[in-house]
């Protein structure tokens, strides 16, 4: 397993390349039995001894009981049990080995290949320029090991890689290592990058784990120290107040209220219970995994962090966020606070840290935080005219601010928002606007979009109105505008349909770095 | 009608007329079974009331017969340089603009009344499963030329996702 691309003289250091780059199959940590199926066992093992402690108290106490240990005991056969429990083990451990032994990956210039399985072999490719995003789960228990889970994703449904276990610094580096040779890249120049990195080694094992442990969610060097938004706890847990949910659980206890004075039972009293359950595990789930967020440009695309015993942190190359939806619950208002959600061609199995969608990329901020957002995940959201018309998108009651808004007959179906609901057209993105109640702003870059349509019902027609609609790829967001001008929307629909061409065909980012001449 | 007038500026290419047969087909067999199924009620029960329901989806299904071919003829595709685009409905209209290097495969399939008419209909699917772009009553020449066409136009214009 040399790796032949390395120069010589390069010293090891924390970032260093793993070596398990190199196209070579090779193993994942030794500690992944005991991760994955390990757990199980322990607790099994644990329910036994519990049972034996019963046992040897009815012996020491003199009780007789009918149980298996007493007959055991009594009959003579604890030797015989000794070598089966022995044996056992020794098959459980052997398989786990062999399990171990055999699932093995390897990394080449090209794509990334699995194979795994004992009896029902299991080998599993991906292309490197189809990766939608790359993943670095750390469950609490695996990172008390100090090993992490790298999922790489692919385009398409569960189509991700799981290398479960790594050890955590591997796990890091070996993204790092895959995504440059992702991005077109040349492995020397690769090398010679990950040399640059600066990285610290620490004495003790024990101390590196606290290190781990304490660690921000991006390592440095790679990425920008510090995240570009911070959460703040006020915020976090204002917004889980204030979000639907709770309007839902508030709507209950009024209904138990009412309905336990007027009947005078109180039997209705423990329908709340189930619901005050669901509602407390969503908001420590909620806070707990939104508590350590952090979002930061990379220069192999946006790295999103979660979590705060279960850390989970991504890596989305560019150009793979294929619509992004900025909305604003009605409750946030008066706060100013944003959500942001995108779709996205992989769809994970592995939820986001604490099982919320990890099409959430923004759990809440303020404006000046979306717009830091935008900047990072839209394509061309860069000089401030481009960001002045995005916070227009989000804030704007309507008039004239470079939508093309719906005309006044649309007041019909959208008596509120009619003066909002409208499209703008910039050279990146395409960008719906609608809602005055529930504000959003939809986004999708002209180089994501699968097609457009435009429709038009008997409704619409009459008004001489219709709906446009982008298609993408399937995820919470849906590009739809409805009761726009029939002509204006004709002319949106043949625009786009030009545009998406062009934009597809002068887009590079399957090979992100190499468009820019191979330099970061 | 207030249709935009660029939208008749394209030739739109029309499917094979002998697809009116196989819809109206289709439909007729459709409303057969729900119609008899709807009316299984009324036939055990002999409430008279009881063949409003039945009546009323006899008629919307007349009604659907009636104004097939209308539909049928308002189905059409247009192969431009980059992009196909695809109507139909005329109470309902939609309209698609897919570019080819989108197009993920392109499916033929022969349903059992298309085959008596030597009929194919035609299935494009991108990354979007909402394209929903399906042209019907396509002559099995054209179908396979087209498709052919379509999967080399798709190839020259690859693009990622």
């Amino acid at each position: 397993m040399t790796d032949e691309i390395r120069p010589p003289e390069a010293p090891p250091r924390a970032q260093a390349p793993t070596g398990l780059a190199d196209g070579q199959w090779h193993r994942l940590h030794p500690a992944t039995p005991l991760l994955r199926g390990g757990i199980v066992f322990l607790a099994i093992l644990g329910v036994v001894v519990v049972n034996l402690r019963d046992v040897f108290i009815n012996i020491v106490i003199g009780i007789d009981e009918d149980d298996p240990f007493t007959f055991v005991i009594e009959n003579g056969y604890v030797g015989l049990i000794l070598l089966a429990i022995a044996v056992g083990l020794a098959v459980t451990i052997l398989f786990f080995w062999i399990s171990w032994r055999m699932h093995t990956f390897r990394v080449t210039e090209e794509l990334v290949e699995v194979r795994s399985g004992v009896l029902f072999r299991t080998h599993r490719r991906g292309r490197l320029d189809r990766i939608q995003g790359i993943n670095v789960v750390r469950p609490f228990v695996a990172r008390l090991f100090g090993t992490a889970k790298l999922e790489i994703n692919v385009a398409g449904q569960d189509a991700n890689i799981p290398l479960a276990y790594l050890s955590g610094p591997q796990a890091d580096a070996l993204r790092g290592e895959i995504l440059r040779l992702a991005s077109g890249l040349r492995a020397a120049e690769a090398a010679e990058l990950a040399a640059q990195n600066p990285g610290a080694q620490s004495s003790s094992v024990l101390q590196r784990r606290m290190e781990e442990l304490l660690a921000p969610e991006l390592e440095p060097g790679v990425a920008p120290p510090e995240s570009i938004v911070q959460m703040s706890v006020v915020r976090l847990i204002g917004s889980t107040l204030l979000s639907g949910a709770t309007l839902a659980l508030i709507a209950i206890v009024v209904a138990i209220i009412v309905s336990t004075t007027l009947t005078g039972s109180i039997f209705f009293l423990f329908g709340f219970v189930p619901a005050a359950i669901g509602m407390a595990s969503y908001a420590v789930n909620r806070v707990t995994k939104s508590l350590r967020y952090s979002i930061a440009l990379t220069p192999d695309g946006i790295r999103v962090g979660f979590g705060l015993l279960s850390t989970s942190n991504e890596t989305l190359p560019p150009g793979r966020i294929h619509a992004i939806m900025v909305s604003q619950p009605l409750l946030w208002r008066p706060a100013g606070w944003w959500e942001i959600k995108i779709n996205r061609a992989s769809h994970s199995t592995t939820k986001g840290a604490a099982g919320q969608a990890n099409t959430t990329i923004l759990p809440v901020g303020s404006l000046d935080d979306v717009k830091k957002v935008l900047e990072l995940v839209l394509p061309g959201a860069v000089d401030s005219e481009a960001i002045e018309l995005l916070e227009r998108g989000l804030t704007s009651k309507g008039g004239d601010d470079g939508f093309v808004n719906s005309p006044r007959r649309a007041a019909w179906i959208r008596w509120f928002s009619w003066r909002r609901n409208g499209f703008a057209i910039t050279p990146d993105a395409v960008l719906l606007r609608r809602g005055a109640i529930w504000r959003e702003l939809i986004a999708v870059p002209q180089a994501r979009m699968q097609s457009v349509s435009y429709r038009q019902g008997p409704l619409l027609r009459a008004l001489r109105l219709a709906a446009v609609r982008l298609h993408t790829v399937a995820g919470p967001v849906t590009a739809r505008l409805g009761a726009v001008d029939a002509e204006a929307g004709w002319r949106f629909f043949e625009d786009v349909a030009l545009e998406a061409v062009t934009a597809a065909q002068q887009d590079t980012t399957h090979r992100w770095r190499e468009a820019r001449g191979g330099t970061a | 009608m207030s249709e935009p007038a660029v939208r008749n500026e394209l030739e739109w290419r029309r499917v094979s007329p002998k697809y009116v047969w196989v819809d109206l087909l289709g439909t007729l067999i459709g409303a057969i079974i729900t119609v008899g199924a709807l009316s299984i009620p009324a036939i055990l029960t002999r409430i008279p009331w009881f063949w409003l329901l039945p009546g009323i989806v006899a008629v919307v299904f007349a009604v659907t017969l009636a104004v097939t071919p209308r539909r049928v003829r308002a189905i059409g595709f247009v192969l431009r340089e980059d992009d196909l685009v695809f109507r139909r409905g005329i109470m309902f209209q939609r309209t698609v603009a897919v570019p080819y290097g989108r197009m993920q495969l392109v499916d033929i399939n022969r349903g059992p009344f298309d085959r008596a008419f030597g009929l194919s209909e035609l299935k494009f699917v991108t990354a979007a499963a909402a394209t929903g772009v399906t042209i019907p009553g396509l002559p099995e020449e054209e179908a396979e030329e087209l498709r052919d066409r379509l999967a080399a136009l798709a190839e020259s214009r690859r693009a990622g996702l």
